[in-house]
């Protein structure tokens, strides 16, 4: 497998991503941010930095999922409707240099765009900052321009290679649809795994609970991604939470893909 | 080129009709019946909101603390509305359980729910269970156990509950010095408006959020405006005692010698004298009113004056 050849799917990935005008979500980010930012300040009684703090993480997490699911169940499925899979296939290109390449070009795709969401966001924090009287910034539980917002976008972004990992699995073996149906399936349920884990408090037979904790163990834990509302209430988040879930998306996300090249290699093109 | 052109009709037609469209949206909006639709809770319980809201729990929160700001405010523009404040308690409640560190929305929903009919439901004891909630989820914030104490103290009348409040609070890690000494004061002399005002300083004191201090500004121009009337009154008195008879004017009392100038309020607006009783109330038009009924006069006993 050569390095060379996975980084130029990869940036061919990017570019497709960019002439498919996926970065124009960031427009409608910049719109909401600075639209909120302009009518909160009349609606919120002082809780505006707060609500622009999550808005942003929120429609950062909302924006990157959505560009992760339609764009990663196309990754796969896209090149064999127009049957380019064959083109690149059939020259010394391995199936598994193929999804890397592919999972890598959109990584890049979400990097850029978490990037450019992540300096929108910082600069309508700052300028709030910069015109708000000190006397009303002592109402803020944390400051407007926190470092301390890095590191939830950083674990948004691990959330969001976990995401495009399984879409990718998904889009080896099916229809565009079913994958898309399929990776917000896994997503919202990533998100309830706290509870599979004790349905014995809600009435479930000993069965049921048993098959649920099974089930919480098989499912990504997104859940451990989410310090959004610690950040904004200026609560500290410890360095070693932030690495244990780095560590626990990286290694799921490699596990999914290692999958998803097990599925491909499998897969007739003739 | 013929494309282009052939493409002009199409768009003009569509200008058209969208401007067409205009004057009969505003025909059908000028015909529909003014009716204030009530608020829709779509999710009741706060369990569920939670889990329906994935990880978006917090901007969600948000969401409810605005709703319950407007329909506050809707509620209090439409008084006597008969929905009245019904869904204040559900949105603060929505809203601190999907951000069980909303400070703000604890603190002003418990003012807001303990302010009496028109301008609010009057539901001290709805104020005493958010805040409780708030001291559950954050137990080292000293300023849930001053609002609880203020809520005991000045709308369910329980000196001893608002005492206990003071105290615990003055236990907790940060508070300052004085909530001991609230504590104290409330117990011997709960109800007098020096408490009170001892009260609404510490309010004013406030760096939570902006609005409380200006209500407690405004509370104490109030207890400022009722010291003021219970001297005019007084006055008044004296000047019956020494002969003077209705009708009642400042312009015969100044006449008399008993007043130097126009009595106004803290707010500038001059004060009424009724004519034939020689009652003082507040000028029409203050912003100070209505003025609150205190404590201890609510609760029956005579308030000292």
């Amino acid at each position: 497998m050569k390095p060379r050849l996975i980084f130029a799917i990869a940036v061919n990935t990017f570019r497709e991503a960019v002439r498919d005008r996926v970065f124009y979500n960031l427009l409608l980010f910049a719109v909401l941010l600075v639209g909120t930012s302009l009518v909160i300040g009349q609606l919120a009684a002082g809780q505006d930095v707060k609500i622009i703090k999550d808005l942003g993480l929120a429609s950062s997490l909302l924006f990157g999922v959505g560009i992760a699911i339609f764009i990663g169940i196309q990754l796969v499925a896209r090149e064999v409707e127009r049957r380019s899979v064959y083109v690149t296939l059939a020259k010394p290109v391995t199936r598994s240099a193929f999804l890397f390449g592919k999972y890598l070009g959109l990584l890049l795709t979400l990097a850029v765009n978490m990037a450019v969401m992540t300096a929108a966001l910082m600069t309508v924090l700052y300028v709030y900052w910069r015109v708000t009287p000190p006397n009303l910034q002592a109402v803020w539980t944390a400051p407007a321009v926190d470092p301390a917002l890095l590191g939830a976008l950083l674990l948004i972004y691990i959330e969001l290679a976990v995401v495009t990992a399984i879409a990718l699995l998904f889009s080896t073996y099916s229809s565009a649809l079913l994958a898309a149906t399929f990776t917000t399936a896994v997503w919202v349920a990533g998100h309830f795994v706290g509870d599979l884990r004790t349905l014995e408090l809600v009435g479930a037979s000993e069965g049921t609970a048993s098959l649920g904790r099974v089930v919480s163990w098989v499912l990504p834990n997104l859940a451990l991604f989410d310090v959004k509302a610690e950040v904004v209430h200026g609560v500290p988040v410890p360095l070693a939470q932030i690495a244990y879930a780095i560590a626990y998306g990286c290694t799921y996300a490699a596990a999914l893909l290692l999958l998803a090249v097990a599925v491909f290699q499998r897969r007739d093109f003739k | 080129m013929r494309r282009d052109a052939a493409r002009w009709p199409w768009l003009l037609g569509a200008l058209t009709l969208l401007a067409g469209a205009l004057p009969l949206q505003a025909g059908s909006l000028a015909h529909r019946p003014d009716r204030a639709l009530p608020a829709v809770l779509y999710l009741q319980s706060p369990a569920v909101a939670r889990r329906v809201s994935l990880s978006f729990d917090s901007l969600m929160a948000d969401l409810y603390w605005i709703r319950a700001l407007q329909h506050f405010g809707a509620s209090r523009l439409q008084q006597g509305a008969p929905s009245g404040f019904a869904d204040l308690y559900p949105f603060l409640d929505l809203a601190t359980s999907l951000d069980q560190r909303f400070t703000v929305a604890y603190r002003f929903g418990a003012i807001f729910l303990s302010e009496p009919p028109p301008g609010g439901p009057g539901r001290p004891d709805l104020a005493v269970r958010l805040l409780e909630k708030g001291i559950a989820s954050q137990p080292d914030r000293w300023q849930y156990w001053q609002d609880l104490g203020f809520v005991h103290y000045w709308w369910t009348g329980r000196y001893d509950k608002a005492a206990e409040a003071f105290s615990k609070g003055a236990d907790t890690v940060g508070a300052p010095w004085w909530m001991k000494s609230l504590a104290a004061v409330t117990l011997a002399e709960g109800g007098d408006r020096q408490t009170s005002r001892l009260l609404w300083k510490a309010l004013a004191q406030t760096n939570d959020n902006d609005w409380l201090r200006k209500d407690a500004q405004r509370r104490l121009l109030q207890l400022d405006a009722m010291d003021q009337m219970d001297a005019l009154t007084t006055m008044v008195g004296s000047a019956r005692q020494r002969g003077m008879q209705a009708p009642w004017s400042w312009a015969a009392l100044f006449a008399r010698g008993w007043l130097r100038q126009l009595p106004v309020d803290p707010t500038g607006t001059p004060y009424e004298l009724d004519l034939t009783s020689g009652v003082v109330r507040l000028g029409r038009g203050s912003s100070l009113a209505p003025l609150p009924v205190e404590p201890r006069s609510r609760a029956g006993v005579a308030v000292s004056r």
